[in-house]
Order: C-alpha cells, then structure tokens, then sequence
C-alpha cells in the first residue's frame, strides 16, 4: 500500500543545471565541503539523508528498546534482577513455555484475554465501521444542521482520553450512574440495577466506551472519502433510473473501499494495543470478562514485577500483530489486483 | 444523487441517534461539573438541583492543572510539529526515489506501529537514562524525553498518510520547479510542501492528538514538573475521595481549546485523510 | 542550488532539535543537582486529601530541615497511582530521587532488588535505634535476618469504625466483639436502603489485606516455611468465605461494594450515613471533609476469633508508609540526615497529627494530639494485634494476585452467583499457579 510511482531519475538529472546560482555568502564555507563529494554520490545519497532522522528516531526508540525487550523475554527477570540486568539467569524458552501451556494458570490466562481482545477488537471495528459509514452516508447532501452535526461528532475524538473515558466510568457506576438510572429508574428495563463496571456486563461497557471514542475517526476518514467520489458518476446512474440503495451499493461502497482497507487496519492496529481505555476504565486489574491483553501483560510485568515473562507474552502479540497484517496486506491487495 | 422521499426520515433518526450517543457523555460531563462533589456521589439526576461554579475554582487547587495543561500543550504541539518535519523528509524520499532499502524502511516503519507499549516501556526508560548522562540532556523525566518518544509514536502513520499524499501530487510539478533551478529539496520546501498542505495538517492533527491522550509512557516519565494532562487529571482521584466534579470541569476546560482548534482544522483534516488514504 | 535546499532542510531540523533541546532545557537542569551534596530529592506518597495538600504539609517541615542542615529538599508528591511503576523505573535504571516513601507492604519486594541502603546496626543508630520504633511497624520493613531497608515513618492498622448515631437508633449499645455479633449488628443496622458494612470490593489491595487478616485469624499462612505460596489452603479459603459471606449470605453489605475499586467509596458510604461499619484504616481526613465530627463515629478492634477455635488472635494489618534512601543516591550522608529528621520526635508529631497517622517512634506519643480516643485504640490494635503482611519478596504478587482473585469472587457474588467452597478454591488455586509459574 506503500508502494507508489516514481518519476524516472534519469529524466531528472538531464532536466538539472549543474552550478545554479551562485552561493550566498555565509554559505561558501558549507559549501565547500560539499563540493569535495562528487555529484553522483550526492544524489545517491540524498534519499538516505531524508530519511535518516526517522531511523534515528525509530531506531532510538522503537528498534533498539524492542530487541532489548526481546532480549528480556528470555531471562528471568523478576525483582531480584531488575536492577542490574546482565545478573539475570538465563531462562531459555521457559517464559514462552508458560506463556502457551494452555494446562497452566498462566497459559489459560493469557488464552482467555487474547480471547477476549479478539472478540473485542473485532466487534470494536465493526461497529465503529458501521456507525461511522452510518454517519458519513447520512450526512451526505445538504440539510440544516450538517455543520453543527459534523462539529458534535468530532467532539469525542478531540477529547482527552482520560477525560472521555472517566466520564463513562462514572456514567456505568452502578448506585450513582446514569446508565442505571436511566434503564432502571426510567425505562423500568430490569428490576435489579445491573453491574457494569464488573461481570459480564463489563466487556460490554468496555465496547460502548471504546466505540464512542473511536467511530468519530471512522466517521471523519469515510465522510472525506465520501467528498472524494465524482458527483457525475451518481448523475449518471440516476440517468440509468438507479435509486439511492442501488447508488449506495453499486457507486459509494464500491468506491469506499480504498479508504476501508485502511481504516479497517488502522482500527485493528489501536483497538488491539489499546492501553487507555480499559486502564481508565477498570484501574490495573480488569474484570475477567474485559481482561484486555494489553493490561493482562502490563500485570502480569509491572504489577507483578515479572518483566521476562510480560515480555515474552509482549513478542508473542507482536507475532501475532505482524502476521495479521501480513495476511491482511497481501488479502487486500490480491483481491485490489483481481478488481 | 437523488434523495428518496424516506430519506430525510432515516437521516432524522440515524443522525438523531448518533447524536445522542454522542452527546449524553457530554451533557453528563457538563452537568456533573456545575453539581456539589455530594449530589455527584448521590443518585443520578438529569437536571442539576443545586448549580455551583465551586468546582471550576477549586479544581486549580487539588491539581497544578494549568502547569499539566501547559505541559501537554508544549510536549503535543513540538511532538506533532517535529513528526510531520521528519515525516515529510522521509515521505518525500520514498514518494519520489527509488533506492535500495526503501521498501525494507517502509515497512519497518509500519510495523513499529504495532509494537505493544508495554514491551519497550522499560528498555527505553533505561535507554533515556542512560543516554542521558552520555549527552548531558536530561530525558527520562524531562519533556524532551516524552517529545521524542511521542513523535515516534506518530511517525509510521504519518509517513504513511504523507507519501499517499506526495504520490497523488504530480511529479510533474516538482520537476518543473526544478527546471526552474531549484534542486530536489527546493521542490519540496517551494512547490511539494505548499501542495500537500492539506496532508500535513492533518497529520499534524492526528499527531497532536496521540501525544494529547498518551496514559501509559507518561506514567513512568514524567515527574512532578513535566506531568501532563493525560496522567494529572488522576490527581482528582485522591486517597480520600474522588472528586469527580472537579474532574469533570477539569476536563471541559482543558478540552475547549483542543477541541477549538481541531473543529476549526477539521477542514484540513478531512481533505489530508482522503488524499493520504485513497491516492 | 541544491546546496540552499540542502541547507534550508538543515536549518530545520536544526530548528527543530534546538527546539526540542530548549524545552528540555529548564527541567534538565534542576535533576542534576542531585549530584551537589547539598540538595536532596524525596518522593513523597499521597497522605491527605490532595497531592497539593500534602505538599503544603510538608513544605514547613522541609524548611525547618533546611534551616537546621542546610541541605535542601526537593519534594515531589507522587500519586499512588504511578508510585510503584515510577520507583520500579528509578530502581531499573539507577537514576531518581536519594529518599523515598513506600507502602510499607512493598518493603521484602523491594528489598530484594538491592536497590535501597540497608539499615545497618550503625544507620539504625544513627535515627535513635531500633528501640525508639513501634515493634511492629518495624517488623514492616524488609524479610527477617536481613537488616531492613526502610524505617517506618507513618503507621496505620485496621480498625472497625462504626457510627455512633446510627448504632444508638438501632438500640446498639457497643461494638461487636465477636464475628457473630458483627453479623447480628450488621443486620440490625441494614435496613431502609442502609447497610451494615461498606467494603471496597473491587481493591486489589484492601482485599488483598482482608484475605492476609482473616486468613491469620484462620490459622492460614499464604507462603510455607521455604517460601512456597499455599494460597488455596483450606484455611485460607474458609477466611475468604467468612469475608465473601458478609455480602453473600449475611446480606450485611451492599452488593453495590463490589465495584468500588478507587479506595474511596466505602469509605463515602460510611461518611455519608450510607454504611453503619467499616473495615478500615484511619479516615480522620475523610470524615473531616465529610463534615464529620470526631464524636460522630467511634474505633473498636475488628472481632478477634474465639481462641478455642485455634487460628491467631490478629485483627490488623501493620500498614504504613516506610522511608527508604536509594543506593543510586550520591548524597547518601545527607540522605541519613534527613531519615533522621523524619523519624524525630518533633516531624513524626507534626506530620502524624497532619495525616491523622501514627507516629512510629515510642517517644512522639506524649503531644495530646494521640491521646484521643481513636488514635489510642488504633495504637493499641497495632502495638498488640496486628500482624506484617508476610515479609517476602514475593509480596507484591500475592497482593495482586490474591486481590484480583477475590476482586473477581465478590463480582460473582454481587451478581448472584453461588460462591461455593470450591469456587473460592479454584480461584485462589489459579492465583496460586501464577505465583509458581513466575518464581
């Protein structure tokens, strides 16, 4: 997806006067050294010196510190050793044994939150998808209000974490929560108040918080997309006699998805590593039923100070991640190539 | 596109919903705010019966929030500002070469976007502490540390969306600046940056708002003097009770600017995510 | 021509280092003078109503410190939300403040990492000796035959804290003594949409504590003698049950309890006349925030068990906050100093009296302040009746662990669930694999 057309070097080099205008001054000395290097490898050079600050920076901080949490995931890391790493016993493989032996707490432990997240994430994408294709589609044309609508919708996302999702904490409370209030008090839904923030009910308050959050995204990309389909192709097919759900299935969908394949991945990307919003929400031990992967490795390294063992679960997501994407990419462009 | 006739009825009610959905958590916040810290803890009430402005005044007290908020400002807007610098080199190097590695620093790039926090947070506390000693520059608890840690973070998607931008910018333009006797870069700065405007704001955007909302790394590298809002907002949460009234203003107020300024860019932001995502 | 882009694009990322450079730039400097003797770096837990509050606490201490020694203290109060994670990276990479406060639960956990100066026979000396510290909060500061790494400063236990009024209209006329009586008070008081007891269900750490508690009362020991979790022991499950069954089948407690996770609800609901009992350490600040008076509710000792019945006669927890200095410190003698100040006669009244505490020196107790009636009864129950939270390195597991485990039991109650003898089991069995696979 990253892959796009280049302008042949060539042409480029024959379009160049060597020399340009003269330097100013000030520069001369600058200029000087460079003149010592010869031209060809200055071109050669130019796109390394253009990304060089980002490998800097990724090496820095991605690259470096994720091959030393690799390195973490086979020792034994406990709180005996933290303070001077290079003391650590070796473990081997045996923090990825624990880690997969689905026989043992800790195996069937990470199995049931990886569980979870994939229901989560999944569920997470697409209803985020749906309310935001929902809005996007509905917002087309022109009506009173649009403007005020489309500002209200961005509101969630423009909103601080911790401010968004505090606030539905406090709406999911179970005595004091308007959820309650409403469903109970109101709509006489269920005679008992029922429990959000633990059991069962939890994972379902984690899905509205997280959707609430994250649909404006979706929204806001596909309404832009939307803006992007030529209006002559919709007057063409409403020459044709095409009505609106036959536009809807055969020009807007069709020509979303460019935009869909990346929002979907974009979406599985943050849904699946999201930290704040059941961090917020539940506080350092989730309820069972919304245990999120990344909490569920955040206790089992920082509150349990097992840093090995949190890291060998943090490479296996990492897989895990890495591969979906792969299949996804390679899914998506095949089918992209068949079209 | 002609609207069938039921369609402002299913706009009505598919908008309608939507927009409640949207603006409960609002008005709960909004409300909440103006209450005493005891009616917020009672039962649930739509209509505040006692509206006091108290918590906007005492919510300074309990927490320095207008040093968070001018922490969270600063680390976003340089974090955000620097990403898209070092992303637009960076794009415009794999939009416009082609050069050994390219794809292998593509999609190295990409990939960094799907490592889990928690894996690095420790090496790299280590990493900025050590180093810091090394240079002489203070970064695990400083800003400068949190603001090359979260233009990182933007960075695999911001030069993602940007050389979707760049490559639906005709080639044909730079070269004809450089015709006109600018070299690669004068292109870029005069004639490839102007063009994807639209581009960079909105991944200016989307990079503020990552450094905006970040919980988890701005736990463990902050400290008193460099706490931004995202992790001090927690201070509302004390030993002795939970003043959620004051949090609840605390978070209207720090999100009116924010909020501002991404409404006012929103314009931006919409015409940078097509482009950058569709090509 | 290509050169004035080259140096344009230069000149940017120039701009945006020195930048980058120039916002680091005011807080960088102030961290280096750790390494000047004379300024010291504390890391302060939250104590009051407020991390402004309690800087402001603290801050005449620290000027009188200054005044008698003439080295400066830069206080930070850290939440105790980010406390742990931020001494857990200051330990990792040798770089953070020279004295820390620490929950003093943490105190094996962290002793194992070597990160902290032990209390040697010469340092111990130099803050007054062993003998001038409350027993038991010293007992509270790092496993047993090794020097502590730690010296207490602020001290707490349990206590049942019950509301006078509400126990005068419901005819009550003293505290329980016995578990039986609990039950019996906190049916009378449960009534008319008020409860008997608040507890804070969802805590991690409160739970955590009750299990350690009634566990004891049990006769339960969560490690055996070479440091083996036995969290699962029959005894230890019939103490969860005893707690669990307050809400469970007594209905002395208010199935909402199970999601109080902040550490602050119970104790509104008990401030707020919602609650007749409480399980709790001191809630001085709270109540005063409250509006309410010390007459308003009184402090006895959670019900020992009948001795016939074996098990330990314990009813608390030493809990407290311990003060640490890092070894990483390069101004360890100022370090000292300032342990010293802390646990002076003088700084554990004033600060004790501020956070409504206990001093944790013997010699702190004549100022009037700790002769009130809730302050004595929460000093006797720690000087006679509570127990340390086992002192092994693994304690900061078992609390995450056990508590999650019992976080997860009162959901199930709350929510109706049957929680059999042999559902306590299984959790606390799972909770008991975890420890073993990360040890």
């Amino acid at each position: 997806m990253v892959v796009s057309t280049t302008p042949r070097p060539g042409a480029r080099r024959g379009a160049r006067s060597p020399g340009g205008g003269p330097p100013r001054p000030g520069r001369r000395g600058l200029a000087r050294v460079t003149a010592l290097i010869p031209v060809r490898l200055r071109r050669l050079g130019l796109p390394y010196l253009l990304i060089l600050p980002a490998i800097l920076l990724e090496l820095l901080i991605h690259l470096v510190p994720m091959l030393v949490g690799i390195a973490m995931s086979f020792l034994k890391l406990t709180q005996f050793f933290i303070r001077n790493w290079s003391a650590a016993p070796g473990a081997g493989l045996a923090n990825y044994e624990i880690a997969v032996d689905f026989d043992s707490a800790v195996g069937r432990g990470l199995l049931h939150s990886f569980t979870v997240t994939v229901v989560f994430t999944l569920l997470a994408i697409g209803l985020s998808w749906l309310l935001g294709t929902t809005g996007a589609v509905l917002m087309q044309g022109s009506f009173r209000g649009r403007g005020l609508l489309r500002t209200l919708f961005l509101v969630p996302y423009a909103l601080p974490a911790y401010a968004a999702v505090i606030t539905w904490s406090f709406m999911f409370q179970r005595d004091s929560g308007m959820v309650n209030h409403v469903l109970v008090d109101q709509l006489g839904l269920a005679d008992d108040r029922p429990f959000w923030l633990i059991g069962g009910n939890s994972f379902v308050a984690l899905l509205v918080t997280y959707v609430w959050r994250t649909w404006p995204f979706a929204f806001l990309m596909l309404m832009a997309a939307l803006q992007n389909i030529p209006s002559d192709l919709y007057e063409a097919s409403a020459i044709d006699g095409a009505g609106w759900w036959k536009q809807l299935r055969s020009i807007t969908l069709p020509m979303l998805r460019p935009v869909n394949q990346v929002l979907v991945l974009v979406l599985f990307l943050w849904t699946f590593n999201d930290f704040n919003t059941p961090y917020v929400l539940f506080g350092k031990s989730a309820p069972e039923e919304a245990d999120l992967i990344s909490i569920h490795i955040y206790q089992s390294s920082f509150v349990t100070w097992n840093f090995g063992s949190g890291s060998a679960m943090s490479v296996l997501l990492l897989l895990f991640l890495l591969l979906v994407t792969a299949v996804y990419l390679m899914a998506t462009s095949r089918r992209r190539s068949h079209a | 596109m002609r609207e069938p006739r039921w369609l402002p009825w299913a706009r009505w009610i598919g908008l309608g919903s939507l927009g409640l959905f949207t603006l409960v958590p609002l008005y709960v916040m909004a409300t909440s705010a103006v209450k005493p810290l005891g009616d917020v803890q009672g039962d649930f009430s739509w209509i505040p019966t006692t509206v006091t402005l108290q918590p906007f005044f005492d919510m300074w007290r309990t927490v320095p929030l207008a040093h968070y908020f001018v922490n969270s400002l600063i680390v976003a807007s340089v974090a955000s500002v620097a990403s898209v610098a070092v992303a637009i080199f960076a794009a415009y190097a794999i939009s416009r070469y082609r050069f050994p590695g390219r794809k292998v620093f593509s999609i190295t790039v990409l990939s960094t976007q799907m490592f889990p926090g928690i894996l690095f947070l420790l090496p790299l506390f280590m990493i900025f502490a050590n180093l810091g000693d090394l240079i002489g520059l203070e970064l695990s608890a400083s800003r400068t540390g949190l603001i090359i840690t979260y233009l990182t973070f933007s960075l695999p998607f911001a030069i993602w969306m940007l050389v979707g931008y760049l490559d639906s910018i005709p080639t044909a333009l730079d070269e004809a600046a450089q015709v006109d006797g600018s070299g690669p870069l004068g292109a870029l700065l005069r004639v490839v940056i102007p063009a994807a405007m639209p581009g960079i704001v909105a991944v200016t955007i989307y990079a503020f708002m990552t450094s905006w909302g970040e919980v988890l790394f701005a736990s463990v590298m902050t400290d008193e003097s460099t706490r931004t809002l995202a992790v001090g907002l927690q201070g509302y949460a004390t030993q002795n009770d939970v003043y959620w009234n004051q949090v609840m203003a605390a978070s209207l107020v720090v999100s009116v600017p924010v909020v501002t300024g991404f409404l006012l860019l929103q314009r931006y932001l919409v015409q940078g995510l097509t482009a950058g995502a569709v090509k | 021509m290509r050169m004035r882009s080259l140096v344009k694009a230069g000149a940017l990322l120039l701009a945006v280092s020195t930048s980058l450079a120039a916002c680091g730039g005011d807080d960088g400097g102030v961290k280096e003078e750790a390494a000047a003797p004379k300024t010291l770096t504390y890391w302060a837990s939250n104590q009051g109503p407020s991390l402004e509050a309690d800087a402001e606490v603290l801050k005449p201490e620290l000027a009188r410190f200054e005044k008698e020694t003439g080295i400066k203290v830069n206080v930070e109060v850290v939440p105790w939300s980010d406390l742990l994670n931020r001494i857990l990276a200051a330990t990792t990479s040798g770089k953070g403040p020279d004295v820390v406060n620490i929950g003093n639960t943490w105190s094996a956990s962290l002793q194992a990492t070597g990160a902290f100066v032990p209390f040697d026979d010469q340092l111990l000396a130099k803050v007054g000796g062993k003998e001038r510290f409350l027993g038991p909060s010293l007992a509270a500061t790092g496993a047993q035959g090794q020097p502590p790494t730690a010296v207490p400063i602020y001290g707490m236990t349990y206590g049942l804290i019950y509301n006078k009024k509400m126990f005068a209209e419901a005819g009550i006329e003293a505290p329980p003594k016995t578990w039986d009586e609990l039950i019996a008070t906190g049916k009378k008081l449960t009534k008319d949409g008020k409860w008997g007891l608040a507890v804070e269900g969802a805590s991690v750490s409160e739970n955590a504590h009750h299990a350690f508690i009634f566990g004891q009362q049990h006769g339960s020991e969560l490690f055996d003698s070479s440091g083996k979790p036995q969290f699962d022991s029959d005894k230890q499950v019939a103490a969860t049950k005893q707690f669990l069954d307050l809400m469970a089948v007594h209905k002395i407690v208010n199935p909402s309890n199970a999601e109080y996770a902040n550490g602050t609800q119970a104790v509104q609901d008990f401030t707020s006349g919602k609650a007749g009992m409480l399980l709790w350490q001191s809630i001085a600040s709270s109540a005063k925030a409250a509006g309410m008076s010390d007459e308003d509710y009184g402090v006895a000792p959670i019900p020992l068990p009948d001795p016939s019945q074996g098990g330990k006669q314990v009813n608390g927890m030493v809990a407290g906050i311990n003060l640490a200095i890092f070894k990483h410190s390069e101004s360890q003698d100022a370090a000292a100093d300032f342990v010293t100040f802390m646990t002076s006669k003088q700084t554990q009244q004033n600060l004790n009296k501020a956070y409504g505490s206990l001093p944790t020196v013997t010699d702190a107790y004549d100022d009037p302040a700790f002769q009130s009636e809730h302050i004595k009864a929460f000093q006797q129950i720690l000087a006679t009746t509570a127990a340390p939270l086992p002192q092994v390195p693994e304690e900061s597991q078992f609390e995450t662990l056990v508590g999650t485990a019992m976080n997860q039991l009162f959901a199930d109650v709350a929510s109706g669930k049957p929680v059999t003898e042999e559902h306590i089991k299984a959790k606390l069995t799972e909770a008991n694999e975890k420890m073993q696979a990360g040890s």
